[in-house]
């Protein structure tokens, strides 16, 4: 894959086109990335399913109560993060799959950024499809995975036509290739995947409960320092969460904090963050946001507490 | 902090934190609507023109510093021109803080006045669509009333 995008595009054509029809019900949350927003949107327009979207509340929790109500036997698919980019929300994925299988719906789990803080266990979880990026994790950019259920994949029509996802071709009838083949028309970026694969190999090298402990030390940290920070408004305070802060200084845009952070050595993501919904939802524009790695230390923190200070030195 | 300056000048922040002409205007006849989707800037450009002349400027929505003062100075630098002359302003201004990108040939070159100030932002590659959201949607209200434009 591509990336998580393309991994998404790819259930929603295969998956959708099979078992989804006028009628049926697609759910996603509020707190999607466009990416697990749009795909299912234009699965809509050409099935006549609905999209029905999970809300939720002020700290940046999905209303499991309302998810609840939804569920009837109409819904096909549930497609969720499983940390959200904006906010760093962990979701009760397990929960979320555990009550989409009691009515019989798929669950599928944007892993993007949960897939380089937390320990994935698919099996574990219990969910059909999980997708996630290659850059998240140190790779290349334009790499990524969907994991899947076999037994649905290879109930699945294939996503591209090409070489290579075929058994036989003739103009009567083609016939396809197994998995994974099915779904890989055409040439890989094979550098991209082996770069890919180097990335994995090192995340497997390292100690991943020890790197998951510090980068929760240094969400902490950081969401001390901010909060201490005069004008600072945190957005998204889920009581589970990854090493992700998200925040708003006074009526500063996020692009002018982002750039004096930047001259500072500190680099954060400014914007809607591919996540309108969630904006719209606070009600702000935009956010900042610090995305914290293992690589990070508590100093950087200091750093960017003490780039805010300039920031508002300069917008005061 | 020295090229932030350059950047931030005091006319930028002034103007960002008190937007001039920032309201809708009564006796406007030409409004068109900017949007970056990319970082969710949004703006409304509205003009009142009378026999080809600009005779008032302003505008509503949110952004940041540089797309807010880029806005702020632009209403009062196209009062009193023509439609033509708010244009080539468009097209010198676009010049500046983008040197090089494609700009319709023939198009005269314009003193910039206080515009100057957003020299720096060649510098922030990034912030260039900031300084012209609101010279394209006013680019927009002349040639194309009632349209909205993007910067993507």
């Amino acid at each position: 894959m591509r990336g998580t995008t393309e991994a998404i595009n790819l259930v929603a054509f295969s998956f959708g086109n099979r078992f989804v029809g006028a009628g049926d019900e697609i759910v996603i949350s509020v707190l999607e990335h466009h990416s697990n927003i749009v795909p299912w949107q234009m699965l809509c327009e050409r099935s006549g399913a609905h999209l029905r979207v999970i809300p939720m509340n002020d700290a940046g929790e999905l209303r499991l109560d309302v998810y609840q109500e939804m569920l009837n036997p109409r819904v096909k698919l549930v497609a969720v993060n499983h940390v959200s980019n904006a906010l760093g929300t962990i979701n009760p994925v397990v929960e979320i799959t555990r009550l989409a299988h009691q009515v019989g719906a798929k669950v599928l789990l944007d892993g993007a950024q949960a897939a380089p803080h937390l320990r994935v266990d698919v099996q574990a979880i219990g969910c059909d499809f999980y997708a996630l990026s290659g850059h998240k994790l140190f790779g290349p950019t334009g790499s990524g995975i969907l994991w899947g259920r076999s037994e649905l994949l290879d109930a699945m029509p294939p996503y591209q036509g090409g070489g290579d996802m075929i058994r036989s071709v003739t103009f009567e009838k083609s016939t396809y290739a197994d998995l994974p083949a099915k779904f890989e028309a055409g040439t890989p970026d094979i550098g991209c995947g082996i770069g890919f694969g180097a990335a994995i190999d090192y995340l497997e090298s390292i100690d991943f409960d020890a790197a998951s402990a510090w980068e929760m030390d240094l969400l902490r940290y950081a969401t001390v320092r901010l909060s201490e920070v005069p004008g600072v408004k945190l957005v998204g305070t889920a009581a589970q969460k990854a090493s992700v802060v998200s925040f708003l200084l006074d009526g500063i845009h996020p692009h002018d904090i982002g750039t004096i952070l930047d001259s500072e050595g500190i680099a954060i993501r400014t914007g809607h963050h591919c996540a309108q919904p969630v904006m719209e939802r606070f009600g702000i524009p935009a956010t900042a946001r610090a995305s914290l790695a293992f690589y990070n230390t508590p100093a950087e923190i200091d750093t960017l507490v003490r780039g805010l200070a300039k920031v508002r030195e300069l917008f005061g | 902090m020295s090229e932030l300056r350059d950047l931030y000048q005091e006319v930028i922040l002034d103007h960002g934190r008190r937007p001039r002409n920032f309201k809708v205007l009564d006796g406007a006849n030409r409004k068109a609507e900017g949007y970056n989707p990319l970082c969710g800037d949004r703006f409304t450009v509205y003009l009142e023109v009378e026999d080809g002349v600009v005779k008032s400027a302003s505008f509503q929505g949110s952004g940041c510093a540089i797309s807010t003062a880029s806005a702020s100075m632009m209403t009062e630098m196209v009062k009193g021109r023509t439609e033509q002359g708010a244009q080539a302003l468009f097209h010198t201004f676009h010049e500046m803080v983008a040197p090089g990108a494609a700009t319709p040939s023939g198009q005269p070159k314009v003193d910039l006045g206080k515009l100057a100030v957003f020299t720096g932002v060649t510098e922030y590659p990034t912030r260039v669509k900031c300084a012209t959201l609101a010279w394209h949607t006013l680019n927009s209200a002349i040639e194309a009333p009632g349209a909205t434009v993007s910067t993507e």
